[in-house]
């Protein structure tokens, strides 16, 4: 029992430090830009491919760089070429036009890598156990992913409470209406926040690719968990969108190793109700529902906290 | 008093604008009516009936997208629960057999759709904006997801069938040949317009649009937009059931893939596509969606990205959609200006099209290498036969997308001034008029 | 008389500052009273406070002797109160006569109906050709209300405010950037609309606040500094030095 509280706790962090990674940029751009990037998991998926690939060429390394500055080069190019046209014709069709994005980026990576999951190795380098816990041996790879999306979490902490873009950023998160007024540069910050935003994302995919599985799909996957995420924790909230983060990383995890249900609870249904829906729900374990538990969470949050945890604004 | 009273009120219609407005009707009807007649091939006789169905739900999208300015990525929920309750009550009317005649069936749909609107719909409707957009999106997984669980309801991978001929009949009608599902959904399509037009000239109906320009206003008019937007919600819920279930008589079978995430996004795509800003662009849309996904189809293999592209295309450049496009050329041909901007399009269509072309070989070439590189190089997209592996090719194909780019961008900038030109000149008549 | 609008001991805190200390305010029925104050004094959020877009720290306000505040702002309208916004806030996409018909539907007890048909509603028509006639807008009647000049789209947002008949209608800054004829034509407009009702305006152009009030309230960092007829005002010398002072130094 310790040793599925020790091992989901690690897994959980590391889910939701991935998480973070891609919610931070999220939020960023959303306060920023005002639009909420649907394709920012395509971002992620990106980076994993792009990883595959160039590990592939070169080693996991250097893939490791290139593939992020790759995904946030051809995020600012869509920022600069794409999204600031379509800002005339208003928020929805921003959002559309990134949803649009997402649809066509999906098309895409489907035609070049095919549909099914492509080998994406973890590096020799990292391929043996870290520490053995009880009995289970904990994969270095992971520690190595903690680790780095650690790191990411503390550089973005130390640039956005010591750097003069810092300063803006946190200025635009707390007024997002006097984001016009920065000045003449504006487009340029945008399009960098937005290069950013879309790197680190692509780094989650990196980092995440050979653990997971890296596929055409993964970014329909993951795209409404983070969404989940965001809303919960409060539209433009970045410590908001940390906490869910977390909490979600942990709750699917959790969910994930435990195999009760009702029926082991409270004993088989009576064989009357066999063939009804009641039996569907009755033996279904939590495992199983693991993948619904973030959007009952969503639902629950919306129900008595409109604004997420540490929402202030309405839209 | 009552005479300035009587100018400044809008004219009540006149008996020759009540004319036109039924006459548009009727000849709707007409034209349902006459349709099977002139095409009476079985393949399109089902498109229309595909037609008929994704007109009624992208209508009943656009009660929440164009009328309150909701973005819902989770509306096929509505559609989808409205098929499997319509399948379900065929098999149990059939069994037990209760006298309901299949064309109320999709009643049953509707009212599943409403009622699941009404459930879900007041949390959804909380927040406006992108936060409901992602919203919708969670709900959406989450029913979509608890699908998959509930097996015995839902079917799990395989769905629910159904056999639609097995209740009452009507006049004789068994429903089993697509001629007669194909009436059925025209009725169904009729009523269903009618109902969504008349209920955008309703109280609640204005105060939608009220709601999609300013929510915050609308508090201080004394109405509460939550309840605006949930009602519009449970409305849209309601057609959106409606459409399921038709699309439940016309498959006779319910599966998962009806409140997925790829049919919603389907009836986004046509709803925008046809233009959220007027009440027939959601039709336009379903008309063209529909044809051009059944006709992409057997063209290209990898047609979903051609029609991801143009979506884009369509909010980049057209965000009014082809309605939009359309209505904008009104005044010109009103006024008799459109002659000036005409020739400008022809000249820079040149160019785009030699653009779109160029996408398309290097798209399809692309496509040929990564997905079957072993296969012959001569291949025939589109009908067109060209071969892949020849460097005349690519360099065919990179000529005409940069070629084409540069020379478009000048023709387009032309295009803009004589559109500016033109809408002067018309306005300038219409003043003088 | 009894008390058209009362506020008691409200405070409005944002985090650490203090917007709006211990105030206290009457405004009798019938009565037109300015709240007049530099800038930053919180006239807009005292407005904010009483139509229900903000809720008090503390406090209570009173719309005739019934506590409204911690009401959202449809009930408070609903209870007969009605405001105008400092920055245009109309239905942009919507035609003049759609907006005003907006403002009027809720008060000629339409309601949320969605089997009505809007045309053919006579009191809904009535009303709304009524305030059209009134804010002097008839030839624009089917012009979007984004595309009309910014006189025309002041006049429309008073239009939406008084149309649904409340008897205390708030108006914020109602003239600000206007040249003086239309300020003429707008406080000309105003004195015709109120006529019988309670109104409480926040007004920059002193010409404007002297030829229009009967009361004025001086409000300077969140706190009534006074309160009185013109005259009295005019010649209070706290307000001189606080207010007046200023602009004439």
């Amino acid at each position: 029992m310790l040793e599925l509280i020790v091992i989901s706790t690690l897994n959980g962090v590391l889910f939701g430090m991935l998480l973070f990674l891609m919610a931070s940029g999220l939020t960023v751009i959303f306060s920023m830009l005002g639009v909420l990037n649907f394709a920012h998991t395509s971002f992620y998926m990106l980076g994993a491919f792009f990883g595959f690939q160039i590990s592939r060429w070169f080693g996991f390394w250097p893939a490791l760089f290139i593939a992020p500055v790759l995904a946030g080069l051809i995020g600012a190019a869509v920022e600069r070429y794409g999204l600031r046209h379509v800002h005339k014709n208003g928020h929805v069709a921003e959002l559309l036009f990134t949803f649009g994005l997402a649809f066509a980026i999906e098309e895409i990576v489907q035609i070049i890598w095919g549909k099914s999951p492509v080998d994406f190795r973890v590096p020799p380098s990292l391929d043996f156990p870290a520490f053995t816990i009880f009995s289970t041996n904990y994969p270095a790879y992971k520690m190595f992913m903690l680790l780095v999306s650690i790191g990411i979490f503390v550089v973005l902490l130390i640039t956005l409470k010591r750097t003069r873009i810092g300063m803006i950023v946190q200025a635009a998160l707390s007024h997002p209406h006097m984001v016009g007024h920065l000045g003449h540069n504006v487009g340029h910050i945008f399009m960098m926040v937005f290069g950013v935003g879309t790197a680190l994302a692509a780094v989650a995919g990196v980092i995440a690719g050979p653990a997971l599985v890296t596929q055409s799909n993964m970014a329909g996957l993951l795209g409404p968990i983070l969404f989940v995420v965001v809303v919960v924790g409060g539209l433009g909230s970045l410590p908001g969108a940390f906490i869910a983060s977390l909490l979600i990383g942990l709750l699917q995890t959790f969910a994930v190793s435990m195999n009760g249900s009702l029926a082991g609870m409270f004993g088989p249904l009576s064989p009357d109700y066999a063939s009804t829906w009641l039996s569907d729900i009755w033996n279904v374990t939590v495992a199983q529902i693991a993948p619904i538990l973030p959007y009952m969470l969503l639902v629950l949050i919306l129900a008595f906290r409109p604004m997420g945890l540490l929402g202030t604004r309405e839209s | 008093m009552s005479e300035i009273t009587l100018s400044a009120a809008p004219p009540r219609p006149s008996i020759t604008d009540n004319l036109k407005f039924y006459g548009l009707w009727i000849a709707a009807t007409l034209v349902l009516a006459v349709l099977p007649k002139i095409f009476f091939s079985g393949t399109s006789l089902s498109t229309f009936s595909l037609i008929g169905i994704s007109i009624i739900f992208s209508l009943s999208y656009n009660i929440l997208l164009g009328q309150t300015g909701m973005l819902s990525f989770g509306h096929a929920v509505y559609y989808g629960l409205g098929g499997f309750l319509a399948i379900h009550a065929i098999n149990i009317i059939g069994f037990h057999k209760w006298p309901v005649p299949l064309p109320l069936i999709p009643l049953i749909g509707g009212v599943a759709g409403l009622v699941f609107a009404m459930l879900l719909g007041w949390v959804s409707t909380k927040r406006s904006g992108t936060a409901f957009a992602m919203i919708s999106l969670g709900v959406a997984e989450l029913v979509a997801s608890s699908a998959l669980i509930l097996r015995t309801f839902f079917g799990g991978e395989a769905g629910v069938s159904a056999n639609r001929t097995k209740l009452l009949r009507l006049f004789g009608l068994s429903f089993g040949p697509q001629l007669q599902i194909y009436y059925l959904i025209a009725a169904w399509t009729l009523i269903c317009m009618i109902a969504m037009y008349a209920l955008t000239r309703t109280p609640l109906g204005r105060m939608c649009n009220a709601v999609r320009d300013n929510p915050e206003r609308v508090q201080f008019v004394g109405y509460d937009p939550h309840i605006i937007r949930y009602m519009a919600f449970c409305f849209a819920g309601f057609f959106a059931g409606i459409a399921g279930a038709l699309s439940a008589i016309n498959f006779e079978i319910a599966n998962s893939a009806y409140l997925g995430a790829v049919q919603s996004g389907t009836v986004l795509f046509a709803t925008y596509i046809g233009g959220i800003g007027f009440f027939i662009g959601p039709v336009v849309g379903a008309i063209f969606v529909t044809l051009l996904s059944l006709g992409l189809s057997d063209l290209t293999t990898v047609w979903q990205l051609y029609f991801g592209l143009f979506f884009i295309a369509v909010i980049a450049f057209a965000p009014g959609g082809i309605t939009g496009l359309f209505m904008m050329h009104r005044p010109l041909i009103r006024t008799g200006q459109l002659g000036r901007v005409l020739p400008s399009y022809l000249i820079a269509l040149v160019p785009t099209l030699a653009m779109i072309i160029g996408l398309m070989l290097a798209i399809e070439t692309t496509v040929h290498y990564t997905v079957n590189p072993d296969e012959d190089p001569h291949i025939k997209p589109f009908g067109i036969p060209f071969d892949a592996a020849s460097p005349v090719t690519w360099i065919l194909s990179a000529v005409l997308v940069i070629g084409g780019f540069l020379i478009a961008r000048r023709t387009w900038t032309r295009v803009g001034q004589a559109w500016d030109e033109a809408s002067n000149a018309s306005r300038e008549k219409a003043l003088a008029a | 008389m009894s008390n058209a609008i009362e506020i008691r001991d409200v405070q409005k805190t944002f985090g650490a500052t203090r917007v709006i200390r211990d105030l206290n305010l009457k405004v009798a029925q019938g009565e037109r009273h300015a709240l007049i104050g530099p800038n930053g004094a919180g006239k807009s959020t005292t407005f904010n406070l009483i139509s229900g877009y903000m809720v008090p720290t503390s406090g209570a306000i009173l719309l005739r002797d019934k506590v409204i505040s911690g009401l959202p702002p449809y009930q408070i309208n609903r209870r007969g109160l009605s405001r105008s916004f400092q920055v245009t806030n109309v239905f942009t996409n919507m035609t003049v006569w759609e907006n005003l018909r907006c403002a009027v539907l809720w008060a000629t007890g339409h309601r949320y109906a969605f089997w009505k048909n809007i045309d053919r509603l006579p009191e809904v028509r009535e009303r709304t050709v009524q305030i059209l006639e009134d804010i002097h807008l008839t030839s624009r009647r089917d012009v979007p209300a984004g595309l009309l000049t910014y006189a025309e789209q002041r006049a429309l947002e008073i239009g939406i405010t008084v149309a649904g008949g409340a008897d205390v209608i708030l108006l914020d800054e109602p003239t600000a950037g206007m040249s003086n004829s239309e300020t003429e034509r707008a406080v000309s407009l105003i004195r015709r609309l109120t006529e019988g009702r309670t109104l409480l305006i926040v007004e920059h152009d002193m010409s404007v606040v002297f030829g229009l009030a009967d009361q004025i309230s001086v409000l300077v960092y969140g706190h009534i500094i006074a309160s009185g007829t013109p005259d009295q005002i005019r010649n209070d010398p706290k307000v001189k030095e606080a207010y007046l002072g200023e602009e004439a130094a």
